[in-house]
């Protein structure tokens, strides 16, 4: 593998606080040298990536993506996904469990490991599950998922229902020093519903998932925190009452941590008007309050990382019924466009952003994988290259993922990733 | 401004001027009221009219529609809305067919967007959608090159029954502007409570809803511009105070089982429009219900058939509006 | 050519008065006939004249009131749709000679709709046709049996005739063809 030398770049590091011209050097996968300034590093034989104008951060790391491997590889596979990964500038993606069969077990594991080796484009972590067989009935073995490379245990999709099983999941992870990830949704107060519960789904007659299902079951979750002292990382929080939660128990010192999503952040529950199913999303579009207490949230420290829960479906499965559509958005490829425009209208600063993508999320992965995120000297060459001024227009048609459902096909977006570079590879450019 | 034409016919006043004529007709498709602006739905009312001297004719069909295709797909059992629509297109001389869930490929898995097709390539002008799910039409709508009726979808929409009442209050007080309208039930589940009040607010009536809370839609009267403002008054007595229409919607007995009521009793306790209650409203007070009746659940027996009731001309009237729908859809240049 | 006026006032008034007369002529009883006009015009022509066959004969002739627009055989290549308006044809035509009254003959199409929408409330002994103006350029066979004025026009005229009841005047004009060429 040829050394890249990235030239004379905007450099954003938010973990060393670095935001100033410079170049980076990318030597055997790693990063070589990094200076800021004019400082040059001794070259010979590089492949030269002149970068004036662009950003360079840390590769973007995320949480929570559903890559449908195995078992629904009609709506992506671990190639088709870590291909539209490296198109959004993710250098490494978190899998969930709600795979065919469920990711509950070390084989499971083995398997999504060695796909992501032989056909992943990017570094593929798998996520293992809470309960077996995701049925939230019995724990499953988190010992073993822990040594076969399970980075956290989520019955994604699913909450835990049963308390008590909740609790003892949480204590049980405590031996593995792994986060436990809980979708945050009581589904019997949900019941049937397709989108948030309010004047919208009023106007819409649809049922609605009130924001208490989500509320009432984060105050439980947080609860059991502080009870067991274990790492809980709440997935997807969506409404302002569960981000006033989880800053009250961060406040008190409970270990708790949590994410959010680009869309969560910038689109609201009107995007479903005209029964759009590509808008139909869980947890569902909230109200313009939410989105305000999230971006607030955000910037104060409540939210700790951005993560798409990049959920791919095929085009004809969206294409019926909005109640008979499933929930989930494709998200890999336009999560940093999306985000760009709250950086262009005021609302967050940048050096904030791209903390949120990177080490930020890569502190919730623990010791491990704890020191992604950040362009140390040593660390993996995971770099993305950023355009902030490119206008582009969002075309499903020519994802790389397998899922076109977005809510923004045709949209106006300014700013895109144009280079991806993984473990000192080049897996996307523009 | 009436159009009342004098027995003896020695005075005929010519019929004024509607200010949208049916040249100007925008819509493709009736989905929903919420996007017909008041003249739109004069018009509608106005063509509805003249189709109920069409039906009062010895001979009751004229050749307005004939060749044109209309099919109607309902995905949920009604026979007398589909009946109605089946008569207002034979009036019209057009050709229907009638397709229902249970005895087509549908159960077999075939998808809406496929059963649209078929009807499309079968030359479908219009097709007639009853179905479970809200925005199934829209999603119809979208994918045919034809005119789409929304005989019902789910929660959400009920455009022709809430015309056939509005032409029913019409015909009996004249003007619907400043009319007070109660409407009593399930207004959370009742598509037709919904656009009754998207008509009855553009047209300028005073709606008030009598609900128990658990049936009670979300968001009504939030500050944002999404859903017409209307009085929530939970006591029937005062929600019936003055009216000039009640309107009593029918409670589906699932809802008490899946734990929105606590019980029949305490329903008819509460809710049910029966005479002494009616005595509230004015003397000469309408009183509708789309249908089918639970007598002695929502409404009482003698209410029910009461000489203030106004049901049965509402059916009869449906057949009139559906007719003037077609015809502003389906009469005149194929698409 | 400009627009030029056929017909005034005055020649409107003596023209219906002729045709009440050879009504009165032709038919032996005025209470077995009915007058039903076509909407627009004809509805305030049929009435004028039943007050003229009163004023002559002292005899009340029913009069109805027609809307063909939906028995057009026109609507499909039409662009927009007619505005209807209500029929109302007073009492059993069965018996009766209706004569049906219009402003302008010209295709005969509407006559033709008129005589669909007419069999359709019943069999009427007979059917005459009285208008006011024929214009020629017949697609049916179709003629009238009482004419108020023949004016031979080419296609690309217009003749407008405008009445007191709906138009605020009495006059009927013949206009050449329009700048951009369209008939009437």
């Amino acid at each position: 593998m040829k050394p890249i030398l990235i030239k004379d770049a905007r450099i954003i590091d938010p973990s060393q606080k670095i935001d100033s011209t410079g170049s980076i050097l990318i030597a055997e996968g790693k990063i070589a040298w990094l200076g800021t300034g004019d400082q040059k590093p001794a070259t010979n034989g590089h492949e030269v990536v002149v970068a004036k104008n662009l950003i360079a951060a840390p590769g973007f790391i995320d949480l929570h993506c559903h890559l449908r491997d195995p078992g629904l590889e009609e709506k992506e596979t671990i190639a088709s996904g870590t291909l539209a990964a490296a198109r959004g500038g993710f250098t490494t993606v978190c899998c969930m469990p709600n795979t065919e069969p469920a990711i509950d077990n070390r084989s499971i594991i083995d398997y999504v490991k060695t796909k992501a080796t032989s056909e992943g484009v990017v570094r593929v972590l798998p996520i293992g599950c809470i309960t077996r067989g995701r049925k939230g009935e019995a724990l499953a073995d988190m010992g073993e998922m822990a040594s076969a490379g399970a980075v956290a245990f989520s019955d994604d999709g699913s909450p835990v229902m049963n308390s008590r099983l909740m609790r003892q999941a949480l204590d049980y992870s405590l031996a593995f020093g792994l986060p436990v990830i809980e979708h945050c949704e009581d589904k019997v107060l949900a019941e049937n519903g397709q989108m948030n519960e309010g004047i919208i789904s009023t106007r819409l007659g649809l049922p609605g998932i009130p924001a208490a299902a989500e509320e009432s079951m984060v105050a439980r979750d947080i609860a059991l925190a502080e009870l067991t002292g274990a790492r809980l990382h709440i997935a997807h929080v969506s409404t302002s009452g569960s981000v006033e939660m989880v800053r009250a128990g961060k406040q008190k010192g409970i270990r708790v941590t949590c994410e959010v999503t680009p869309h969560h952040l910038t689109l609201s529950e009107e995007m479903v008007m005209g029964y759009n199913t590509n808008a139909k999303v869980n947890p569902p579009l909230r109200t313009r309050r939410d989105i305000e207490a999230l971006i607030e949230g955000l910037k104060d420290g409540t939210i700790d990382a951005i993560a798409t829960d990049h959920a791919p479906h095929t085009s004809l499965e969206k294409l019926c019924e909005f109640a008979y559509a499933p929930f989930g958005i494709s998200m890999l490829e336009t999560a940093f466009g999306m985000l760009m425009g709250l950086f262009q209208t005021g609302k967050i600063d940048l050096n904030l952003l791209i903390s949120k993508m990177t080490w930020e999320p890569a502190n919730i992965l623990g010791d491990k994988f704890g020191k992604l995120g950040r362009l140390v000297v040593g660390n993996p060459a995971d770099i993305v290259l950023i355009d902030p001024e490119k206008e582009w227009i969002v075309d499903p048609a020519s994802f790389a993922s397998k899922g076109q459902n977005t809510p923004l096909g045709g949209a106006k977006l300014k700013g895109k990733v144009v280079t991806t570079i993984f473990q000192g590879k080049v897996v996307f450019r523009e | 401004m009436t159009t009342n034409w004098h027995e003896d016919g020695s005075t005929i006043l010519l019929p004024p001027k509607a200010a949208v004529t049916a040249s100007a007709w925008r819509h493709h498709h009736i989905l929903d009221l919420d996007d017909f602006t008041q003249d739109e739905i004069e018009l509608i009312l106005h063509i509805t009219g003249s189709m109920k001297e069409v039906l009062a004719r010895p001979i009751k069909k004229v050749p307005a529609l004939r060749g044109k295709t209309i099919m109607t797909l309902f995905y949920e059992n009604s026979t007398r809305t589909r009946l109605s629509f089946e008569l207002a297109a034979k009036s019209l001389s057009a050709d229907i067919s009638n397709l229902t869930a249970s005895t087509s490929s549908i159960v077999k898995g075939e998808s809406l967007i496929d059963t649209l097709l078929t009807l499309e390539s079968l030359g479908a002008d219009v097709v007639i959608i009853r179905h479970p799910q809200s925005g199934a039409p829209n999603l119809a709508a979208q994918h045919i090159k034809g005119s789409v009726i929304n005989a019902g979808d789910g929660w959400h929409a009920h455009p022709t029954q809430a015309l056939l009442d509005m032409y029913t209050m019409r015909a009996h007080k004249g003007v619907i502007k400043d009319l007070k309208v109660t409407i009593i039930g399930d207004t959370k589940h009742s598509r037709v409570s919904r656009s009754n009040i998207w008509g009855l607010t553009t047209m300028g009536a005073v709606v008030t809803v009598c609900s128990p809370p658990t049936l009670l839609p979300i968001g009504f009267n939030q500050p944002v511009a999404y859903f017409p403002k209307v009085r929530i008054e939970p006591d029937i007595h005062k929600a019936i105070e003055g009216a000039d229409v009640v309107m009593v919607l029918r409670l589906q007995l699932e809802r008490m089982q899946s734990g929105l009521l606590p019980s029949m009793r305490e329903y008819i306790n509460l809710y049910q429009l029966n005479e002494e209650r009616l005595k509230l409203a004015k003397p000469d007070a309408l009183v509708m219900h789309p249908g089918p009746m639970n007598e002695g659940l929502e409404i009482s027996t003698g209410v029910a058939h009461g000489s203030q009731s106004v049901i049965n001309e509402q059916v009869t009237n449906g057949v009139a509006v559906r007719m003037a729908l077609l015809y502003l859809l389906a009469g005149g240049k194929k698409a | 050519m400009s627009a030029k006026v056929i017909l005034t006032a005055e020649d409107i008034r003596r023209t219906l008065a002729r045709i009440a007369h050879e009504i009165i002529e032709h038919n032996k009883s005025m209470s077995d006939l009915m007058l039903v006009g076509l909407l627009t015009r004809g509805v305030p022509l049929a009435k004028r004249l039943a007050a003229n066959i009163k004023t002559f004969e002292s005899a009340e002739v029913a009069v109805g009131t027609l809307d063909i627009s939906l028995y057009r055989d026109d609507l499909d290549s039409m662009d927009f749709k007619p505005l209807l308006n209500s029929t109302l044809i007073p009492g059993d035509i069965g018996q009766k000679t209706v004569i049906l009254v219009d402003d302008v003959l010209y295709t005969g199409r509407s006559t033709r709709a008129a005589l669909d929408a007419l069999i359709d409330y019943g069999r009427p002994r007979a059917i005459q046709l009285a208008v006011l103006i024929d214009r020629g350029h017949r697609e049916l066979p179709i003629r009238a049996d009482y004419i108020g004025k023949n004016i031979p026009s080419a296609r690309t005229e217009e003749i407008r005739v405008e009445l007191v009841e709906t138009d605020g005047v009495d006059q009927v004009t013949i206009f050449p063809a329009n700048e951009e060429g369209k008939t009437a």
